[in-house]
């Protein structure tokens, strides 16, 4: 059995007209094994973040079962972890107070000392030292996000779920962000779901990446094995020969499904409806 | 237009057109409120004789008549040399108790400020955890907020006769009707700030499991604090409204009964001193409140 199984997860939602539901994803299915680093591409409005959030129990799906490590998953919890688009950091405590909140339900039985000693070595991890007693709205994008990463890997969760973490940082900032992602996963590596819109983010961080169609009953149509090996980083990544030709597949996907309702017909990669995902491997 | 704007710069410029308005108004109070030496003119005798019997008059010192400076208090609105008088008299007497009904103006504050200050605190508690649990349920807000609405734009004095008939004793009516007139507007703004607080903030406190209680406190409350100290700072205005005129109807001692006392006596100058004690104990409260709602804010 797979560390993180999501088996044939669906979600619908009540039609805003009222009348009856709309069906945002179906059949949902994949098998993520420890340690791994999988990240969802698809357009907006496919579902992935509602993935995302199901997986996290913040959302309940109408159809199907995830299972982490044996149990089922029913609700949120500090096995799965979430690093938002937005931070969501409290804006009224200080980096080390939102980093401690997380520290202290995680760790409940440690001392003041240890807890202390646990959120300052994160910070430092993260480049922020010096900045312990800032508040968020004195930090920048960046910053605020490392804060988000902070949190969330100090509590060392059994998964790590990124919801297009790095969409509202800066486009200079992001690269750099990245591959400190990239570096603190390779000392920890924890397994992680990722949602984004970058391909080159998630061809830099992903050890497979799920295509997904656009919804309104979006898929997942392909998932592409990330065959460049680790470590990996972003000046010496796109000198490997499968990194365009992975890169070109997926931008072939995302523009074959740029408008709502547009099947795969076109490609070669010709899929019934209701089959398991298409396995992608250069 | 832009002249208007460029008009006055610094805050020195401030203090001085304060200064000037201060000034501006003394001067025309005090001219508004001289009256000339008595005139016998068209007064009989008889009419002379009986305002000097009654004390309004005077004989001076050469045989003419001149209005007499002990009772310059019941002829008309006393101007700002009077009212200083008062004011320097009372404080003078602040601390004296002369009879049951004649305290000085530092217990009668005590006592206004006891009053109001009980059924404040109590209406902010109630309001507050009232307010934070039909914050968190929409459902339970929507059955609950139509009698919030009808109750809500009632004057808390119009429920004063009906406390009274229940509670019988003045003393607790006082304070009960503080409470009704602190209640709704702490009630209403918690309501609303516990429900528009991100639902990203509950949602890491769902993750990382906190107990309800430190739901609450870390993350609730701070969340929502701006907005129940904006609340706070109106209900204590709706409060402070309230607790003069209760004071004055049921004849509980207090700042406000002094203004009723002193209108009765026909002691003008005492009832401007009365308002001037509510305005300032009214000031000294609210620039509590700045520094408070100077804690609690944050910026996202």
């Amino acid at each position: 059995m797979a560390f993180l199984e999501i088996d044939h997860v669906t979600k619908y939602f009540p039609s805003p007209s009222g009348s009856g539901q709309v069906c945002i994803f179906k059949d949902a299915t994949i098998k993520i094994e420890k340690g791994e680093f999988v990240t969802t591409i698809g357009h907006s409005g496919c579902g992935k973040s509602t993935l995302l959030n199901i997986i996290a129990g913040l959302e309940t799906m109408t159809e199907g079962g995830i299972i982490l490590n044996g149990r089922e998953v029913t609700g949120p919890g500090l096995d799965r972890m979430v690093v938002f688009q937005n931070f969501s950091l409290m804006p009224w405590m200080t980096v080390f107070e939102n980093i401690r909140l997380a520290v202290r339900a995680a760790y409940p039985d440690w001392d003041r000392e240890k807890i202390a000693a646990h959120v300052h070595k994160y910070i430092a991890l993260v480049g922020l030292k010096g900045a312990e007693d800032k508040r968020p709205t004195a930090l920048s994008g960046g910053m605020k996000q490392r804060v988000g990463l902070a949190r969330a890997f100090s509590i060392e969760p059994k998964v790590l779920l990124l919801d297009e973490p790095f969409a509202q940082i800066d486009a200079l900032t992001r690269g750099v962000i990245q591959e400190e992602l990239v570096q603190m996963w390779n000392a920890t590596r924890n397994t992680v779901f990722m949602v984004t819109h970058d391909v080159d983010e998630a061809i830099l961080l992903s050890d497979r990446i799920m295509l997904m169609t656009n919804g309104p009953s979006a898929r997942i149509a392909e998932i592409v094995d990330v065959t460049i090996p680790r470590p990996r980083s972003r000046d010496t990544i796109i000198e490997h020969p499968h990194y365009y030709k992975i890169r070109n597949h997926i931008i072939h996907f995302l523009v074959r499904h740029a408008s709502h309702g547009e099947t795969d017909a076109g490609s070669g990669a010709k899929q019934a409806e209701g089959s398991a995902p298409l396995v992608v491997k250069f | 237009m832009a002249a208007w704007q460029g008009y006055a710069r610094t805050r020195k410029d401030a203090w001085l057109i304060s200064g000037t308005l201060l000034v501006l108004f003394l001067v025309s109070w005090h001219l508004f409120t001289l009256r000339g030496a008595f005139d016998p003119k068209g007064l009989t005798d008889e009419q002379l004789q009986l305002m000097e019997f009654n004390g309004d008059i005077v004989r001076t010192a050469e045989g003419g008549y001149a209005w007499n400076p002990e009772k310059e208090k019941v002829k008309g609105v006393p101007g700002p040399l009077a009212v200083l008088d008062k004011i320097y008299i009372e404080l003078g007497e602040a601390f004296v108790k002369k009879g049951t009904n004649d305290h000085g103006i530092a217990y009668l504050v005590l006592y206004t400020v006891t009053r109001f200050g009980a059924g404040f605190l109590a209406a902010s508690v109630v309001a507050i955890m009232l307010g934070v649990l039909l914050g968190l349920n929409k459902v339970l807000f929507q059955a609950v907020n139509p009698y919030i609405q009808i109750l809500k734009p009632i004057s808390p004095l119009a429920w004063m006769p009906l406390l009274l008939y229940t509670v019988k004793d003045p003393k607790w009516t006082a304070v009960l009707v503080v409470f009704m007139a602190a209640l709704w507007p702490t009630l209403a703004t918690t309501a609303f700030g516990v429900n528009s607080l991100r639902k990203d903030y509950l949602h890491v406190a769902a993750i990382l499991q906190l107990s309800w209680f430190k739901r609450l406190f870390k993350v609730i409350l701070p969340g929502a604090a701006p907005t129940i100290v904006n609340g706070l700072r109106i209900s204590f205005g709706s409060a402070l409204v309230a607790v003069v005129p209760a004071e004055m109807l049921l004849g509980e001692l207090g700042v406000g009964y002094l203004s009723w006392i002193e209108w009765n006596n026909l002691d003008i100058a005492g009832v401007i001193f009365a308002i001037l004690v509510v305005g300032v104990v009214g000031v000294v409260l609210d620039s509590g409140f700045n520094k408070l709602a100077g804690l609690v804010t944050y910026q996202e």
